[in-house]
């Protein structure tokens, strides 16, 4: 199955490699917009998205909304902290008066795990997921795959190390539930305290280092530490945190020759990455904020668009 | 939909003059091609237009710069149709502003292809003027667009599809009416 038959995009664990790979494919054209002086093509024109984020976010918001213009979808956004949701409006009653406004597909985020698959199955809509709570954040999963098989050419067989809070990231579930899929082997580090305790059900192998997850490795995710974990008392200090799982440039002698480095920003500078990490040779992270742009318009494209008639010449 | 062929337009030899006229007509129109460029639609307008570059260059010792437009984003009826939607890339390096482009495309029918083709161009820049060239013009036009350069004319019947095969994609050269079998 294409992905294009599909009505919701709402986490890679579900998607086929096919799927995936149709999406990686789509998006390289799409990147080619992005980069061009004129970026606008009349796809979309005359399609309405709305963002409905319940938790801040401005790249990935802005990344949508972006995407949409760049295929002339008229975009919109429901700025959820001055809504009605403030005055107690379901879940429910909200989707139901934004799908009266007519909008084709919605694109959400929120702190509760599982919200868009309650509203996708609610709704006529077309439902994206933007991140829900420590569940998935599947197009981040797609720009970070999108940009490493653009720096190494294939997925297939490669070794990535992701680092950091695998608990509470839906990136990491994301990358972990797309790559496993192209046959990597996906290792995970991070403090023992935000390492799933059974993580190896995932099929992911966990280190108890941050050498020995990058070890080898060809990718090296880096993900946010959220700093009220500290206060939580799931790690002891930030001070002990950067010691401990920071990554440095000196770390790169473990990984393999030509190794990159990611992160779904915004970063810790000093925390879980180190300045010359960030923006030395090897970092791929400004790419992937580019690359975020043409997957999402892949995806909106593959899931509002239609096909060439060859005949109609 | 079962097509059922019908007759062979042109061959192999046939196109193959077709093409040389086109590239005589291309060099006449443009007093030269200095400031020409070749855009060939994808996917079949690619490899003609590759020809008529090579054409050119045996006749004006010239290369002309060739690129291929994929205009999948472009068209107007993309939410209508069911087929999977396949994008491709667009690789046009050269700067399209101010030269004389030739898009080039095996079959004009409806004219909808070619428009959305124009449209993509000026996304690339403000070419110096858009001049058109078709293997076959099957007529049935639904918008006011006629070509520059026409290989054959071929009258059909909206019944009837006109099927260009290239060696460089179809493994030959041939041009083939075809009636739709209902």
């Amino acid at each position: 199955m294409g992905f294009d038959q599909r009505k919701d995009l709402l986490g890679l664990r579900d998607l086929g490699r096919e799927e995936i790979e149709q999406i990686l494919d789509t998006a390289i054209p799409m990147k080619d917009i992005v980069q061009r002086e004129i970026k606008k093509v009349p796809t979309l024109r005359g399609k309405g998205l709305i963002t409905v984020f319940y938790e801040n976010s401005t790249r990935t918001r802005t990344s949508f909304e972006l995407a949409g213009k760049y295929l002339s979808a008229d975009t919109s956004n429901l700025a959820v902290s001055t809504s009605s949701v403030q005055k107690g409006e379901t879940l429910r009653d909200t989707i139901k008066t934004i799908e009266m406004m007519g909008p084709q597909v919605i694109i959400m985020r929120h702190s509760m795990s599982g919200a868009p698959h309650y509203v996708a199955r609610n709704t006529s809509m077309r439902v994206i997921n933007a991140g829900d709570g420590t569940n998935e954040h599947p197009t981040q999963g797609l720009l970070d795959m999108f940009t490493i098989r653009e720096h190494k050419g294939r997925l297939d067989g490669l070794k990535v190390a992701i680092l950091g809070d695998i608990l509470h990231s839906r990136v990491a579930r994301s990358n972990i539930y797309g790559l496993l899929k192209f046959g990597c082997e996906v290792r995970v580090a991070g403090p023992p305290t935000l390492i799933p305790p059974d993580v190896e059900r995932l099929g992911v192998k966990p280190c108890f280092t941050l050498e020995e997850a990058i070890r080898g490795a060809d990718v090296i995710n880096v993900l946010r530490i959220q700093k009220e974990r500290q206060q939580a008392g799931l790690f002891p200090s930030v001070d002990e945190y950067s010691n401990l799982y920071m990554l440095r440039p000196d770390h790169l002698r473990l990984a393999a020759p030509g190794a990159i480095v990611l992160h779904p920003g915004p970063m810790n500078r000093g925390v879980e990455i180190s300045s010359e990490m960030a923006d030395g040779p090897r970092s791929v992270i400004n790419e992937q904020v580019m690359n975020g742009v043409a997957v999402r318009m892949a995806v909106l494209f593959l899931m509002m668009g239609g096909g060439r008639d060859e005949a109609a010449s | 939909m079962e097509l059922r062929d019908k007759n062979v337009i042109m061959d192999e030899a046939a196109m193959r003059r077709a093409l040389t006229r086109i590239a005589h007509e291309i060099i006449e129109a443009n007093k030269g091609v200095g400031n020409a460029a070749l855009v060939g639609i994808r996917r079949r307008g690619g490899p003609l237009a590759e020809r008529l570059a090579a054409e050119i260059e045996t006749i004006e010792r010239v290369r002309v710069p060739v690129g291929i437009l994929d205009i999948t984003l472009y068209r107007d009826d993309l939410t209508t149709l069911a087929h999977q939607p396949q994008v491709h890339r667009t690789e046009v390096n050269f700067e399209v502003a101010g030269r004389a482009i030739v898009l080039v495309d095996d079959v004009i029918y409806t004219g909808r292809t070619v428009r959305a083709g124009m449209d993509a161009l000026m996304d690339l820049g403000r070419p110096k003027c858009i001049q058109l060239a078709v293997l076959v013009d099957r007529g049935h036009r639904e918008l006011p667009i006629k070509p520059d350069f026409v290989g054959k004319n071929v009258p059909t019947s909206r019944d009837e599809v006109i099927s260009v095969c290239v060696r460089e994609i179809d493994g030959e050269d041939k041009v083939v009416i075809q009636q739709i079998v209902r």
